[in-house]
């Protein structure tokens, strides 16, 4: 079943989608991007995970330092994104029902 | 000048080598499906976004902000803020691109995804230039992808994690595992604190839609920017 708000959402999202991976490669070599534009578009990732997780985590509780605090490590440890997720997640979850 | 190379060997070479990456999305995937069924999201649903979208952060991100009606206008517009950087993925892979036309480049271009994109930088360098490599590469990790996300949905529906549930939590895991290594350095401190400085207060006064999310990467950006060229300068 699919819903007509939650298809426009999503082809929305897809066309948003589409315009990155196809509008940079014809854009940028067309016209090249200017040193600001490159040195801002390298930072503008982890800027924006920042941007969800420090308002998450002052909304959150110990259940989510603590998640947080363990993937952060884990994934610092194994290099291993999935890894980090997992044991983050499960960390987390122990929190959850040791209260 | 050598002809567009794009082979049904190279399709096949490229599917093996994205196997083992495949894998490392699985968590990613499984993520996406429990958000989409926890917020009543149906099975096709969830695989049209999986296949149209393709982009696990910015799906996640999404559905996380995910109300009914569905809010089209923050969900486009966290796409594009999150998928921004796919834009300059495309003119690195010029070499393997611009021979290329008509679906072996727009099916290139849909499938450009970071694991395929690592994986075709590291394989250009040994000298691979085979536009089916990239292909088969992609097309392997959609199919992951969308297996993942379907498997997610069926597990979601089956638990019913309730709201505050922990598995939720691997969501906020997923973004706060991403930022080990999108951390390159000290350079990085100030941006990243400006955009928790910017994103607290405004996630605090419109806590709907992705507000927070994009102003911070916009002033972290800036700030970077700005610094980094005026050091160049000097």
């Amino acid at each position: 079943m699919i819903e007509a708000s939650n298809l426009a959402a999503i082809l929305g999202m897809a066309a948003a989608t589409l315009a990155c991976r196809a509008g940079g490669y014809f854009l940028f070599r067309a016209l090249r991007p200017t040193p600001f534009l490159r040195a801002m578009l390298g930072y503008v990732p982890g800027a924006l995970f920042v941007g969800y997780v420090a308002p998450a985590l002052a909304a959150g509780g110990i259940k989510e330092w603590v998640g947080a605090a363990a993937t952060l490590i884990a994934v610092r440890l194994s290099g291993n994104i999935p890894l980090g997720i997992a044991v983050g997640t499960l960390s987390a979850w122990l929190v959850w029902l040791a209260r | 000048m050598s002809a567009a190379s794009f082979t049904t060997v190279g399709i096949a070479r490229g599917a093996r080598r994205s196997l083992a990456v495949a894998l490392g999305l699985a968590p990613f995937g499984l993520v996406v499906g429990v958000l989409a069924a926890g917020k009543g999201l149906s099975l096709a649903e969830t695989g049209l976004m999986s296949g149209l979208v393709f982009a696990g952060a910015s799906q996640i991100l999404a559905l996380d902000l995910w109300t009914h009606p569905a809010p089209v206008l923050a969900a486009s517009f966290a796409a594009f803020a999150v998928n921004l950087r796919m834009a300059l993925m495309g003119p690195a892979l010029a070499p393997w691109l611009e021979r290329l036309a008509g679906w072996r480049l727009w099916g290139n271009l849909f499938l450009l995804v970071d694991h395929g994109f690592a994986l075709a930088i590291a394989e250009g360098r040994k000298g691979e230039r085979d536009g089916g490599f990239l292909f088969g590469a992609g097309l392997a990790l959609w199919l992951a992808w969308l297996a993942c996300s379907l498997a997610g949905h069926l597990l979601g529906a089956a638990l019913h994690p309730p709201r505050g549930h922990p598995l939720f939590f691997a969501a906020l895991a997923a973004f706060v595992s991403l930022l080990v290594p999108l951390w390159r350095g000290r350079h990085d401190a100030l941006p990243w604190l400006v955009a928790a400085a910017v994103a607290l207060p405004v996630a605090h006064w419109a806590p709907h839609g992705a507000w927070h999310v994009v102003a911070a990467a916009l002033a972290g950006g800036l700030v970077g920017a700005f610094r980094e060229t005026r050091r160049v300068r000097e």
